[in-house]
């Protein structure tokens, strides 16, 4: 941990050598720098957090190339300086490959966009393209999906039109094409 | 989220007889004092009411109330609950002792992630379910000893090597420098994790000591809150 004009008292053992001369010289203490750490951690946790949140479901940690290789110690401690460092380290990453991920999405969400846009403008060109409504960043289980008017007569006079369809399946399985009144309730 | 005003069981047990002053100020090592600033525990008496109540079922007002905290607390709220101040606070906390908050979960988010697994705040007993009420409506986390277990004043110190985890015969050694609530003379649970074993209440218990861990970023009234809503629903008569 070292910056311009930073001069850390040599305490313990673990502190790595860190000695900067600068015009100022500003004396910090351990203590100060292990501060600024935990400052820093808690940075990058709220913005961690709120990549995670904001993009639910469509990222999550197990996305993360590390997931599950974090920088924890093994039970609640206070935390040296080069742990400290670890963990905030480990924190910074994650956030950047989450920053990434966001990014990755809103530019996946504006592609989609734009082909819906483009699908119904000119379905004609898309034909019987499907696009599920998630990739659009909305929740259910609705697809769009260009298919022809009337059927067979549309595909061959080449009326085609955008359908959403019904979205997400029943919770006990397809309807009873038998009607009712014939195997069970 | 936010303090509710209401008590656990909605049956208002004489709320003016509870003073800020019967809360008190748990004590905390040296190095704590200087390094982490805002950690604060703070402890409760509660003398419970139905003696032999605290395992048993839940009176009805505090099964309702678990009801309507259910209902309140859907799957959009569990997703981004770890954006809400308080609950984010013990995230920050979590991290700057060296807890993984995505692997070992804070209360609230343990909490949130029962509730969708189970489909609802189930009760698992009176104190259980108290404890539980305070937790979703404040963020906060509360501990319930056994006030007859504990030994003088508590407060939070580092362990030292192979201390032992409670008084009992056999109790789990610590490694040196867990962060543990001890009282006068005995670590009595790791901070944010399970109580020692034999201090714990057990059905019988007359006299609870309570306490919470209040955090940076935490405002005093949650916590006081949090253990308000224990007290006032364990004296309930």
């Amino acid at each position: 941990m070292t910056q311009p004009g930073l001069v850390i008292d040599r305490v313990r053992p673990d502190i790595g050598a860190a000695s900067v001369a600068s015009p100022s010289r500003v004396e910090v203490g351990e203590r100060d720098v292990r501060n600024a750490l935990r400052r820093q951690i808690a940075r990058l946790e709220r913005e961690s957090s709120a990549i995670l949140a904001g993009a639910f479901p469509y990222i999550s940690l197990a996305d993360l190339p590390d997931f599950g290789r974090g920088a924890a110690t093994g039970g609640p401690c206070l935390l040296t300086l080069a742990e400290l460092e670890r963990i905030r380290d480990h924190l910074a990453g994650q956030v950047q490959d989450l920053r990434r991920l966001a990014v990755r999405r809103v530019e996946h969400e504006r592609r989609a966009r734009e082909l819906l846009d483009g699908m119904k403008l000119e379905p004609g060109r898309y034909k019987f393209v499907r696009l599920p409504v998630r990739d659009l960043g909305e929740g259910g289980c609705g697809v769009w999906e260009v298919r022809p008017r009337l059927g067979l007569i549309g595909m061959l006079a080449g009326w085609w039109h955008v359908k959403l369809s019904s979205g997400c399946p029943l919770p006990r399985g397809p309807r009873n094409l038998r009607g009712p009144g014939v195997g069970g309730f | 989220m936010s303090p509710d005003s209401s008590s656990a069981g909605r049956e208002e047990p004489a709320a003016a007889e509870l003073d800020v002053a019967e809360l008190e100020l748990g004590w905390r090592a040296r190095e704590l004092e200087q390094d982490l600033p805002e950690l604060r525990l703070m402890i409760a008496q509660a003398r419970v009411a139905r003696i032999g109540s605290l395992r048993t079922r839940s009176p009805p007002g505090i099964e309702d109330r678990l009801r309507e905290l259910s209902n309140r607390f859907r799957g959009a709220r569990a997703v981004t609950v770890r954006r809400e101040p308080v609950p984010a606070a013990y995230r920050v906390f979590f991290r700057q002792i060296g807890l993984d908050p995505d692997v070992v979960r804070t209360p609230i988010e343990a909490a949130a992630l029962e509730r969708m697994m189970r489909g609802g705040f189930l009760s698992g007993g009176m104190l259980e379910d108290v404890l539980l009420i305070a937790l979703v409506d404040t963020g906060v986390p509360v501990w319930a000893l056994d006030a007859e277990a504990v030994n003088g004043p508590l407060g939070i110190r580092a362990s030292s090597e192979g201390e032992p985890l409670g008084r009992t015969a056999g109790a789990p050694p610590l490694p040196a420098g867990r962060l543990v609530v001890a009282d006068a003379s005995t670590a009595l649970a790791s901070l944010f994790g399970e109580l020692a074993p034999g201090h714990r209440a057990k059905a019988d218990t007359s006299r609870l000591t309570l306490f919470a861990i209040q955090v940076a970023g935490v405002p005093s009234l949650y916590v006081e809150q949090a253990l308000w809503t224990c007290r006032m629903a364990l004296e309930a008569p």
